[in-house]
């Protein structure tokens, strides 16, 4: 099973036997691997229901819901881990979805596409539309990200939130990671994206 | 199996001596590990995977449960029982009274959904059988998987329920009040007694059946159906002999009711489902219901299910979560209604397979 890239480095920063809560879980294919590779209790959370049942039928426990609605539905610190992955961009309310998840967890690992990237940033600056990107191949009127961030907003958002950063890495468009300080200014022009793995204050 | 030993009733009286009827299909493995228990619905019997002795007809959830069905035969011991207060041979009002030798009619006790699981889990003490690998049912049935991972969480290893609630709505206790109304408007009900009397109130549970039967559809899937067409003739007849398709499905339904089912048992079990409502005993957090529960969670609900719909199904997901509960929770899509559970639903079976192979894995089953 070849894992993609960018979760497989996620996976990596877990550890075994950890109780986990993966947000917008999609088709279960990280939920799956650390069930496999790293016996944790795992647990999902999705807003498509065809992925959801795929999820179930593939032995997951997933529920069919909204991060942005659903989350206060659970208790605090009962899991080790609580994952979002690609998925905070496409939230209503990127703000409060963090402080759910800091609460939830006791550790949170974020991960999303990088709004800063230079590729981006010429894109807007020489074609005077709004980017797309490989891992933003949306148009602007019907993309599901609704809240696009670059690493700096994020950094930013998560002081505000009253998170700690315990560790970011940067991503390339291969998802390949390499660490990276959060208020450094490199990576918020060459990262396609960044993982962060936070706690709370 | 009958017992001789009260069978204690939330109404507050024993029911003794008493009987549960089951089938069984498969085998018991020497672990006694591999045992899944079926609960019926409201009008269903023990006969979920074999021919009804009494219809004739394939059992009620053979889409389901058989040799390399989702819940597969070959490989788990499937049991399921005839509710208490029902008609297929557990103790139920048409039953002889051994106090009185007459049939029990309106004096047997009424009975609730915890009632009904009190009464499986005195059978399964019976058989040896410590531990479910798996409960499971729709309807009325989830309403009992419900109850039992409630009252016994020890030995429910997983749940799945399904197209249910935690507690019986007021538009589905209304139309359960209809029917109700229907069998005792019947002059043939004789205050209950219509055993002893040599009558039948074949027409009043006709018309329960017709109007419940009407709340385990949904509109689209009627209009699929049956359209507006016309029975065996080309112009409307002016009269009020049945006219449209949808009638003379009806009142079919109707008919072929009457010939398996007892009308006080119909007012008994629709009054248990009335009754239910599994947060009530729980100071009204549903939540708490579930508190500390490692048993093992999978709802399904469909969305054109009226009866019991998604939010209704939701809602337990939602309170199983906030008990820190391994759950998880699926919605079908399906124009069929509240009967979706019991037909053709491929990913309703692809649901079922890979949460019970997942189950059964984690308890050691190969």
């Amino acid at each position: 099973m070849s894992l993609r890239p960018d979760l497989a480095a996620i996976a990596e920063m877990i550890p075994r036997g950890a109780r986990v809560l993966d947000v917008g879980c999609g088709d279960g294919q990280l939920l799956e691997h650390l069930k496999i590779t790293k016996n944790v209790d795992g647990r999902g959370l999705e807003l498509s229901q065809h992925n959801v049942n795929v999820c179930v039928a593939r032995g997951l426990s997933v529920i069919q819901g909204d991060a942005d609605t659903d989350l206060h539905e659970y208790p605090s610190q009962v899991f080790d881990i609580v994952i979002l992955s690609q998925t905070i961009q496409a939230t209503y309310d990127p703000s409060k979805v963090l402080e759910h998840l800091l609460r939830i967890g006791k550790r949170t690992i974020v991960s999303l596409p990088n709004f800063g990237h230079w590729r981006v940033r010429l894109n807007l600056l020489f074609n005077g539309r709004m980017p797309q990107t490989q891992a933003l191949g949306y148009s602007w009127h019907d993309t599901p990200n609704i809240h696009l961030c670059t690493i700096a907003d994020f950094v930013a958002l998560a002081k505000e939130t009253g998170a700690i950063i315990e560790s970011a890495q940067a991503l390339d468009g291969k998802g390949r990671t390499r660490p990276m300080r959060p208020d450094a200014w490199g990576p918020n022009i060459f990262a396609e994206g960044a993982i962060f793995q936070l706690k709370p204050r | 199996m009958t017992f001789d030993t009260a069978l204690a009733l939330d109404a507050g009286r024993g029911l003794a001596p008493w009987k549960i009827a089951y089938m069984t299909y498969g085998t018991l493995n020497a672990e006694r590990s591999n045992a899944v228990l079926i609960c019926h619905a409201l009008t269903g019997d023990q006969f979920a995977a074999s021919d009804n002795p009494i219809t004739g007809k394939p059992g009620w959830w053979l889409t389901m449960v058989g040799p390399g069905k989702p819940i597969d035969t070959d490989r788990f011991f499937v049991i399921c029982t005839n509710v208490i207060g029902g008609c297929m041979g557990t103790s139920g009002p048409p039953d002889i009274d051994p106090a009185t030798g007459k049939p029990y009619g309106l004096s047997f006790p009424l009975v609730t959904i915890r009632d009904m699981v009190r009464a499986q889990a005195a059978l399964l003490d019976a058989l040896g059988i410590e531990q479910l690998l798996c409960v499971t049912g729709g309807s009325m049935g989830g309403m009992q998987v419900l109850q039992w991972a409630a009252s016994y969480p020890e030995r429910v290893f997983s749940a799945m329920p399904m197209a249910t609630a935690a507690r019986h709505s007021a538009q589905n206790i209304a139309f359960h009040e209809v029917g109700r109304q229907a069998i005792m408007a019947d002059p043939d009900w004789r205050g209950g007694a219509y055993q002893s009397e040599g009558t039948q109130p074949s027409k009043g549970l006709s018309v329960a059946r017709m109007a419940a039967h009407i709340t385990y559809l949904s509109e689209p899937a009627l209009q699929r159906k049956f359209g507006r067409n016309l029975q065996n003739r080309a112009e409307r007849s002016f009269q009020f002999a049945p006219d449209f398709q949808v009638e003379s499905y009806l009142h079919h339904q109707g008919s072929t009711f009457v010939d398996r089912f007892d009308a006080n048992s119909y007012l008994y079990i629709t009054r248990a489902m009335d009754y239910f409502d599994l947060a009530a005993d729980y100071g009204g957090v549903l939540a708490e219901a579930f508190r500390g529960t490692k048993t093992k969670f999978c709802i399904a609900s469909f969305t054109s299910d009226w009866l019991f719909p998604t939010v209704e199904n939701k809602r337990i997901a939602h309170a199983l979560n906030a008990a820190g509960a391994t759950v998880s929770f699926v919605e079908i899509v399906s124009d069929k209604g509240h009967d979706s559970f019991l037909l053709e639903e491929p990913e309703l079976f692809a649901t079922a397979r890979g949460f019970l192979s997942s189950v059964a894995q984690s308890r050691g089953l190969a």
